[in-house]
């Protein structure tokens, strides 16, 4: 059977420098991922090779057993979707207008949405409790809400996986909870397969069931957060000493931050 | 809802449009009654008006669609039609041709070509490795513009007046036209060039939030900016043929028409066309009325009205 999504000694960069150097990895489907890893450890940069916006030196990337470089791009868009860490716009569109730009990978040219496609966005703003804002304009949204309302839009694409990049970096612990909470529905419900940076330990431990740990480039760790957030390998990686237990809650690995200086 | 939306406003714009077509006819040098128009004595001044509001439909609609879409491809909110230097590449064209001694019949075709030159200079100025990076290409656009105008001004210094007064004629533009065939062959890529643009309205949309978001949503950016840069510099250069250089439209109705109908390209192109149209005839009516007979050039009135329209809405608070 052909790998769902499966990157193969993959080496990529910007000018002459590599960023992802021999990065093999192998996502099924239904799985929760989470990619951790200091800063310019190449989290985000793996994921723009996922998404296509940058292409790699050398190894590629298979979806479904096709080379996703040689995909065509709406095709390769109508499976697979992703969310940025906080979309920019100089020009204010609605909630709606945005949520339905989600239908373009489906959309012929010259094409207008058809009353399915506006069913799927409206489906799509209300799987993520959006709905009563669907005629608001994003720059007047909160950055919680425009969250749900970006993820609403990769919705709206109909994949069966999803990216994410830190997508709960610019909001607080209740926003948070709530973006995680809706992302493990989506993963449970509708089998959406989830693949997501994380800078936060405790939200990856809490909700992925397997963790990918970068470190300069290359895989350090891969496997469930029980295996990978062990101490020994985030003070390796990270050059931080942390305590790790266990959340009283979920029984996952709880890692604990130690400051140096008393 | 969209679509609704689009009709209602359409609708008014058509008959406003209607209204800005009647004043056209009768305004002029000479103010002529509706009904006096269809007399034989006046089918000459009829049909030279008709010909004028046509290329003003034309001049508006095409710099005004052109401009939203570099503003959009390039997300510059200041991108304009004459951006890849195609205005002091059109003159520079001219006045050489002037200097030659060129008969007035090659001077569209002159012009058309020197705009074609400065674009392809620029672009291949701005490409690198294949791609083309926006900021090197408004550089590049800044760059080629300063250039050529330093040359124009240095041939108009040595061969004097009948060069300075080619000058200033395709400088600030001018719909005094004469040859219904000229308009209508330029119609052809004007037209065709709007269509092209409308049919990547709901591209430009995407690309409002970013290059990377675009590919993500299946759109290929490299494609559509190569394709969007051609069409506009094509209606640029074949309107600059029958009317020189006309500033402002290209940038104040696509960000008036924005600040009214949103910034949703499938219904700004439609209602920005309609918009330029009526904007660019009334202008010419004041062009050829207001210190009749002599007749101002049409971008000095242009600017004049633009200008505080657009500080009007910028000190609104308009989101621009």
């Amino acid at each position: 059977m052909k790998a769902f999504f499966k990157i193969s000694n993959l080496s990529a960069g910007y000018f002459k420098l590599d960023i992802i150097r021999n990065v093999s990895l192998e996502i099924n489907p239904g799985d929760f991922m989470g990619i951790i890893g200091p800063n310019g450890s190449g989290k985000t940069t793996l994921l723009r090779l996922s998404s296509r916006v940058i292409y790699p030196r050398k190894g590629g990337i298979y979806f479904q057993g096709k080379n996703i470089f040689n995909m065509d791009l709406k095709e390769f868009c109508r499976s697979v979707a992703f969310v940025a860490q906080d979309i920019s716009t100089s020009f204010s569109f609605s909630a709606l207008e945005l949520v339905l730009m989600g239908r373009i990978p489906h959309l012929k040219r010259l094409q207008f949405e058809t009353k399915k496609d506006f069913d799927i966005s409206e489906r799509a703003l209300a799987l993520t409790d959006s709905s009563d804002l669907k005629d608001k304009r994003i720059d007047e949204l909160s950055a919680g809400e425009r969250q749900r309302v970006v993820i609403a839009r990769s919705l709206a694409q109909e994949p069966v996986l999803l990216f994410l990049d830190e997508p709960t970096s610019h909001l607080d612990i209740g926003h948070q909870i709530q973006i995680m909470d809706l992302l493990n529905k989506l993963n449970r419900q509708s089998n959406l397969t989830i693949v997501m940076v994380l800078h936060d330990l405790n939200l990856a431990s809490a909700y992925c069931n397997r963790i990918c740990l970068l470190d300069s480039g290359s895989i350090f760790k891969e496997g469930t957060p029980e295996d990978v957030l062990t101490y020994k390998n985030i003070e390796a990686v990270y050059k931080t000493i942390v305590l790790v237990n266990n959340n009283p809650v979920t029984g996952r690995p709880n890692v604990i931050l130690v400051p140096g200086e008393k | 809802m969209i679509i609704k939306r689009l009709k209602k406003t359409l609708l008014v714009l058509f008959l406003l449009l209607c209204l800005a077509v009647i004043l056209g006819l009768v305004k002029g040098a000479v103010h002529i009654p509706l009904v006096n128009l269809l007399f034989k004595d006046n089918a000459v001044i009829l049909n030279l008006r008709l010909l004028r509001i046509l290329a003003a439909i034309l001049v508006g609609s095409g710099l005004a669609v052109s401009g939203i879409a570099l503003q959009a491809i390039l997300r510059n909110p200041l991108a304009e039609p004459y951006l890849l230097g195609t205005s002091s590449g059109a003159g520079l064209a001219a006045v050489i041709a002037v200097i030659l001694g060129l008969s007035r019949i090659y001077m569209p075709l002159a012009a058309f070509l020197g705009a074609l030159v400065s674009i392809v200079l620029v672009y291949t100025l701005s490409a690198e490795r294949k791609k083309i990076a926006d900021k090197s290409l408004i550089l590049s656009g800044v760059i080629i513009s300063v250039a050529f105008s330093s040359i124009i001004v240095f041939l108009v210094s040595l061969f004097g007046d009948e060069a300075m007064h080619e000058m200033n004629w395709w400088l600030w533009g001018s719909l005094q036209v004469y040859d219904w065939k000229l308009v209508l062959l330029i119609s052809i890529p004007v037209i065709s060039g709007i269509g092209v643009i409308y049919a990547f309205a709901q591209d430009l949309n995407a690309i409002q939030l970013g290059e990377e978001e675009a590919v993500h949503l299946g759109i290929d950016m490299h494609k559509v900016k190569n394709i969007l840069i051609v069409t506009t510099s094509l209606i640029t250069a074949s309107l600059i043929c029958i009317c020189g250089i006309i500033g402002f439209v290209g940038l104040i109705v696509p960000h008036m028409m924005r600040s009214i109908v949103g910034p949703n390209h499938r219904m700004l192109i439609p209602t920005t066309c309609l918009a330029a149209s009526i904007f660019m005839i009334v202008c010419d009516v004041f062009a050829r009325t207001l210190f009749a007979p002599v007749e101002i050039p049409i971008g000095v009135i242009t600017a004049m009205i633009g200008a505080p329209a657009f500080i009007i809405l910028l000190k609104r608070g308009k989101r621009i």
